[in-house]
């Protein structure tokens, strides 16, 4: 007997998330006059700008990147971004961490285990007042760590820029509110439903570019509290520390000082997708140092108006 | 693979937590870092076994005073299904983020400890859930291991809820015999309760039919905005971009704008260059039309014999989210409805809803934070809006305090106001 099957009108997992964030991102630019869309070259900023390139095709991006620049790139990030930007005819804005400690406005951390990462927080704010921006949007996703597990889409900041986990606006249905007055604005994150491996799906399923850390190379790296840090010259060696030269992937792209890379022989996009259902540790506890100062190091930072 | 997105409500006492952290852990969603920081935590604490619930807490503050303050978004997934649960704590404090919780929720989960039986908070709970129109409900009777998993018991709580459930609306309800700290029927079926021939936890959450539940009758497609390259190459590109909220689309369809009332026809649908032959909830997509006409955000797209109510006079169900302002007749707040943004005046405040009780209090003159009421309102301009039962999309709202900017009001439209 054939039996013919009912049209089912079923959305995959990754077609329901696209969907949203693309929902998500044309509601801040029709209602938003100056966003700007955050884009370290890391690839959760990758699938977001992608998300945005598709959101309003064919007409182009309706607003700016910004790179909030520690000065501690890969370099072949910054030849990533670099190239994203060219092909899209986009507007950069390079906030820079230098710039801002060489004005006296933010002090260095010292020492061998200095990173920028919290630094970034005052060229940030920074080029928001400078440029007016009032919506930024950030690739943070829900799954990455406790703090953000309870941060709204549409995430309100006072005029300084800070987070205030305890009076957030209530986010119910899909109808976000964007309204604030001048001098505050509004961290958005399209991405907050995708997890790690939600992300690398879409990779592969949408052909999305990424630097090529992000893949299995030879590099020379030296142990630090667990993890595999990238030797550079901006990271001080601890006595007892050596350089090894191994065969590594990053699976976060931040800062060079606080960002480890993982051992791995993946140089596809499948095999990285593999790589990460079997993984039995989460991404920033296998390769982010600046969470691992206390519990709640994620929910400090943000308070102040990190990402 | 398929999303699906369900809300836990029950506080810590009912084990909640313990079982979210069961279902994480039984799936594998929860790693070594993190299963290693809940074991230093819980260690330090002096607690005797490894309290999966330490996984859920969030800030500082809820650490610090042991309560959960805020709805948490959780994620695992198996080879069938994507989940997202919105976690929502259960005190009753607390109906402003089960509301929040349940409002996108397919499924909602509430938790019965097996020796206490169904509670107030079991039925505010229950109520919310329905009155959000959230389309399955399961009653988890947790803590089955207390009571010697005994049949009866489970019985006896299912019947009682039954009867309850009876006064609501409620499309799907099932009933689960659990115990969250030992694992029996929650990811892998329960030995000792050989009298349950249901399904478990897992396999209930990996198999409801949930396509259904969305509306695929009504079209419905508000504009978000207006795609116009203008550029040489898309000289004569121009398209509406949106998220369909009902109904399905397909090129050469003919459809009525709202407000105009002009009908055409679909010349194409498409994204980011790929032309689509439907589109249906929750797709966004660009619609073009056939013929040029006016149409900007806050229109709304559908079929010229089955469009949505327009209208400004409103009757609908208000839960009132603000801690620091009632919600009272003659209130003037901003209102947002679908893509459309407008004044709303509230004109009358029928009764305030007890939702312990369901009793209808036709005296109170204000409502205050968590408190569910029935209104009438007036908006400034038109809103193309469906009854909330037959569309949750286009028949919500909220509400916003013009001198604050805070979300204050949540709105389900129970129709036009008489």
């Amino acid at each position: 007997m054939l039996v013919c099957c009912p049209v089912s009108y079923e959305l995959s997992h990754l077609e329901a998330l696209e969907a949203e964030s693309i929902f998500i991102i044309r509601e801040v630019a029709a209602e938003l006059d100056r966003p700007v869309l955050l884009f370290s070259g890391g690839k959760d900023s990758a699938v977001m700008l992608h998300l945005a390139v598709k959101a309003f095709a064919p007409a182009p991006l309706p607003f700016p990147l910004m790179h909030v620049d520690t000065g501690h790139n890969f370099p072949e990030v910054l030849q990533y971004r670099d190239t994203r930007v060219a092909e899209l005819g986009a507007r950069l804005i390079v906030a820079s961490v230098q710039e801002a400690i060489d004005g006296g406005r933010v002090a260095e951390e010292k020492g061998p285990r200095a990173s920028r990462n919290r630094a970034q927080t005052v060229p940030l704010l920074e080029a928001i007042e400078k440029h007016q921006f009032n919506a930024v949007f950030g690739g943070a996703r829900r799954d990455e760590e406790k703090a953000r597990a309870k941060e709204r889409v549409f995430s309100f900041r006072d005029e300084f820029g800070q987070w205030d986990p305890k009076n957030q606006r209530p986010e119910l249905w899909s109808l976000y509110n964007a309204r604030h007055r001048r001098g505050e604005h509004l961290r958005v994150f399209p991405l907050s439903n995708w997890t790690e491996l939600d992300i690398w799906q879409y990779i592969d399923q949408e052909k999305v570019a990424l630097p090529s850390i992000y893949y299995s190379h030879r590099r020379e790296v030296f142990r630090r509290d667990g993890m595999l840090m990238a030797w550079s010259p901006f990271l001080q060696m601890l006595p007892g520390e050596e350089v090894i030269t191994a065969e590594v992937r990053f699976r976060t792209v931040g800062d060079m000082t606080c960002t480890a890379c993982v051992e791995s022989s993946a140089t596809t996009v499948e095999q990285v997708v593999n790589e990460i259902r079997a993984s039995r540790v989460t991404e920033r506890g296998a390769s982010r140092a600046d969470d691992k100062f206390s519990e709640t190091a994620m929910e400090d930072r943000k308070r102040e108006g990190y990402f | 693979m398929e999303l699906l997105r369900f809300a836990t409500a029950g506080s810590v006492d009912d084990g909640k937590s313990t079982l979210i952290g069961r279902l994480l852990y039984d799936t594998k969603s929860i790693l070594e870092d993190q299963l290693a920081a809940v074991e230093r935590t819980s260690r330090a604490r002096g607690d005797e076994y490894v309290n999966l619930a330490l996984l859920l807490d969030g800030l500082k503050a809820e650490r610090e005073q042991g309560i959960t303050i805020d709805v948490a978004y959780r994620y695992f997934s198996t080879v069938k299904r994507k989940f997202i649960i919105a976690d929502t704590p259960g005190h009753l404090q607390y109906t402003r983020n089960m509301v929040t919780g349940a409002s996108t929720a397919d499924l909602a989960l509430i938790l019965v400890d097996a020796r206490k039986g169904v509670l107030e908070q079991t039925r505010r709970h229950a109520f919310i859930a329905s009155l959000l129109r959230v389309p399955h409900l399961v009653l988890c009777i947790n803590k089955m291991d207390l009571v010697g998993f005994d049949q009866a018991v489970f019985d006896n709580i299912r019947e009682e809820f039954r009867q309850f459930s009876m006064k609501l609306d409620v499309q799907d309800l099932s009933f689960i015999p659990i115990s969250a700290l030992g694992g029996d029927n929650v990811v892998s079926r329960s030995d000792k309760m050989p009298w349950y021939e249901g399904p478990t936890l897992l396999h209930h959450l990996e198999n409801v039919h949930i396509a259904s539940d969305r509306n695929l009758i009504h079209v419905r497609f508000p504009v978000q905005s207006v795609i116009r390259p203008m550029s040489a190459k898309y000289h004569d590109y121009r398209a509406y971009a949106g998220q369909v909220l009902g109904g399905v689309l397909r090129p050469g369809d003919e459809v009525m704008v709202m407000p105009s009332g002009f009908t055409t026809r679909i010349r194409d649908i498409d994204l980011a260059g790929k032309s689509l032959t439907e589109a249906f909830p929750p797709m966004s997509v660009n619609v073009s039309l056939a013929e040029e006409l006016d149409i900007s955000r806050g229109d709304m797209l559908c079929r010229p014999g089955n469009p949505p109510t327009s209208g400004q006079d409103i009757d609908a169900m208000v839960c009132w989210l603000s801690e620091t302002t009632t919600l009272q007749p003659g209130a003037r707040l901003a209102i947002k409805h679908t893509t459309r943004m407008a004044r709303a005046k509230i004109n009358q405040l029928h009764y305030r809803l007890d939702v312990n009780t369901l009793h209808r209090d036709g005296d109170s003159t204000q409502l205050k934070l968590n408190e569910i009421g029935r209104v009438t309102l007036r908006t400034t301009v038109p809103l193309f809006f469906d009854e909330y039962q037959r569309n949750r999309y286009t028949g919500s709202f909220i509400l916003i305090d013009e001198a604050t900017n805070a979300t204050v009001g949540a709105g389900m439209i129970n129709g036009p106001a008489a």
